[in-house]
């Protein structure tokens, strides 16, 4: 059980180590890599829960495919360092406030669980990648299918994008 | 002894598997490099390294002592966190993708039964894409860190060939997978085992009860897809030599050079590895299992071989080279004895060996298609992975898919 717990501290401390430094870093690449530390540390929180399948697309999916198209754009307008502003208005007096109320509700939340969450779902029931595909394409198909018509109607827009300059 | 490993089995096994790996796979890197100089020497009328060495045996160890005394300067302007953090992100997962490669069937040592490779995932083959598809990221930064434009070219070049031919190479797999109906690379092998030995494994799918189906396409344009993702010859336009000076590691020098080095050609034996395992039985015998005679082929060509070894050993130029070579030939010679002389030693060294083999006669094609084939032009490149590639192993998916399904009916 230690062990188990050392490992989710070790990959939560690195994932919000890296959505720490996506927003404090000043340049683009550097962004990208800590968004790319942040899926996979996820990847790995997902491991620990016995969710394989998932995790290995996640890093599939986000950690590679997303993830490399984003360095790729980056590297081809060789972006450079941002510039910073001081803060803004709105982010002294509306932001921090709302930032403070949002962390006050997350620590109220969990002080409330009283250390006693349920456990993720019991082995077998969802881990194994047979299991979730047959409910993919039985009980959750439409749901599925909808999503492959958005997936098509982003690649049919990416078309007409590149074919609106001839 | 064996209580131990009862107890403990599961930390010190993984452990001493390791280390016995990463010492398998980095001595076999250097030695591929001398195979690759030796094999494209001797197809173009040359000799190849024979200086350092009997027939230039100890050419790796010179090269990697070379490497550690070189020395290291760093390009002005680089961008620091990125040119360090690229070669070691490189070898790294060059490595790790060979944690999940089964190369053997399961084995018991002291009564301790475990797995032929480091980890028995039962999404093994994920496992392997999700490492490749991070693969990327050591060229790509290793382009952009080192702050100049050859690099910066050669590691966009590489990102965009990967991303392309990425589909490829995944797609070109869905066939064994429907076939075998599992993710997990052990299975995938021992689905292809069948009574007519290589006519059960996927590429020509005669397997047992006729699940199987031929996976000719699939293995051609895995092939092909894998070559890119390897970034070799006819596809290494990542480090076009007459266009980039060496692409996207122009600025590195000794060990970080190295690692890159050590990193490509761990990723050419993890993508051999695959290769064999998904289209060419892995660990599994050509012959029927009924042929009890063949489980000898290991001795039968290691005792030639030692006694060749030795022989022209004696006869070599310098003295050096007649101390060593025999040995070597004696060793050989005596290993193929003993293996012959102890079936159970034999029985267990059968999967390893028939998976070595394969894998080195892929190994082997690499380097020859380096020998033979010309780069290809970059246009050529992204028409050849989008516009036949993806649509061949997509025609591919579709028609295993149907005719599995028309099986079942």
């Amino acid at each position: 059980m230690s062990g188990v717990l050392l490992l989710f501290f070790l990959l939560a401390g690195l994932a919000v180590f890296g959505a720490v430094a996506l927003i404090l870093q000043s340049h683009p690449i550097h962004s990208a890599l800590s968004l790319i530390l942040v899926m996979v540390s996820l990847a790995g929180l997902y491991l620990l829960m016995g969710a394989e399948f998932i995790a290995a697309v996640q890093i599939i999916v986000y950690g590679g495919a997303v993830m490399v198209l984003f360095i790729f754009v980056i590297m081809l307008l060789n972006a450079g360092v941002e510039e910073r502003t001081n803060f803004s208005k709105l982010a002294t007096f509306g932001g921090i406030p709302l930032a403070l109320a949002l962390g006050g509700i997350i620590a109220a939340a969990i002080a409330r669980s009283s250390g006693h969450l349920p456990p993720p779902a019991a082995n077998g029931a969802m881990t194994s990648t047979r299991q979730l595909s047959m409910l993919l394409f039985s009980t959750f198909v439409y749901p599925f299918e909808l999503t492959s018509v958005l997936i098509l109607v982003a690649i049919l827009g990416a078309i007409v994008l590149a074919q609106r300059e001839n | 002894m064996s209580e131990i490993l009862a107890k403990y089995g599961f930390l010190i096994v993984p452990i001493i598997k390791v280390a016995i790996l990463v010492f398998v796979v980095l001595t076999l890197d250097a030695y591929l490099t001398w195979l690759e100089r030796k094999v494209i020497a001797h197809i173009q009328a040359r000799w190849g390294p024979h200086r350092v060495g009997p027939h230039g045996l100890l050419q790796p160890l010179a090269d990697g002592i070379k490497f550690i005394l070189k020395e290291d300067p760093m390009p002005l302007g680089v961008d620091k966190k990125a040119y360090f953090f690229a070669p070691f992100l490189t070898l790294m997962l060059a490595l790790t993708s060979l944690a999940v490669i089964p190369f053997g069937p399961d084995i018991t040592i002291f009564g301790y039964t475990t797995n032929f490779g480091i980890a028995d995932v039962n999404i093994s083959l994920l496992v392997l894409f999700a490492i490749t598809a991070l693969g990327v990221y050591g060229l790509a930064l290793a382009g952009w860190g080192s702050n100049s434009k050859y690099s910066l070219l050669g590691g966009l070049r590489s990102s965009a060939q990967m991303i392309s031919y990425e589909l490829a190479l995944t797609l070109s797999v869905v066939g064994v997978l429907l076939i075998a109906g599992d993710l997990s690379l052990k299975h995938i092998v021992e689905k292809q085992a069948g009574d007519m030995g290589f006519l059960s494994w996927n590429i020509i799918g005669l397997t047992k009860g006729g699940g199987g189906f031929t996976q000719i396409i699939g293995c051609i344009c895995f092939f092909i897809a894998a070559i890119a993702e390897t970034n070799r010859v006819p596809f290494d336009l990542p480090e076009a030599e007459s266009e980039l000076v060496a692409g996207f590691h122009t600025e590195y020098a000794s060990m970080k050079f190295a690692m890159f080095f050590i990193g490509e050609y761990t990723s050419m034996i993890a993508v051999s590895s695959l290769f064999t395992i998904l289209f060419f039985g892995g660990w599994l015998s050509p012959f029927p299992a009924s042929w009890a005679m063949t489980h000898y082929l290991p001795s039968m060509i290691l005792v030639p071989l030692g006694l060749w070894v030795f022989y022209d050993g004696i006869r070599y130029e310098t003295i050096f080279g007649r101390i060593i070579l025999p040995g070597l030939g004696a060793v050989l010679t005596v290993l193929g004895f003993t293996l012959f002389l102890a079936p159970t030693v034999n029985e267990l060294i059968q999967g390893p060996f028939w998976f070595f083999a394969k894998v080195g006669a892929v190994l082997f094609f690499y380097i020859w298609m380096r020998a033979t084939l010309p780069r290809f032009r970059y246009d050529q490149l992204m028409d050849f992975g989008w516009k036949f590639l993806l649509p061949v192993s997509i025609a591919n998916v579709v028609l295993t898919s149907a005719i599995l399904m028309w099986r079942m009916k």
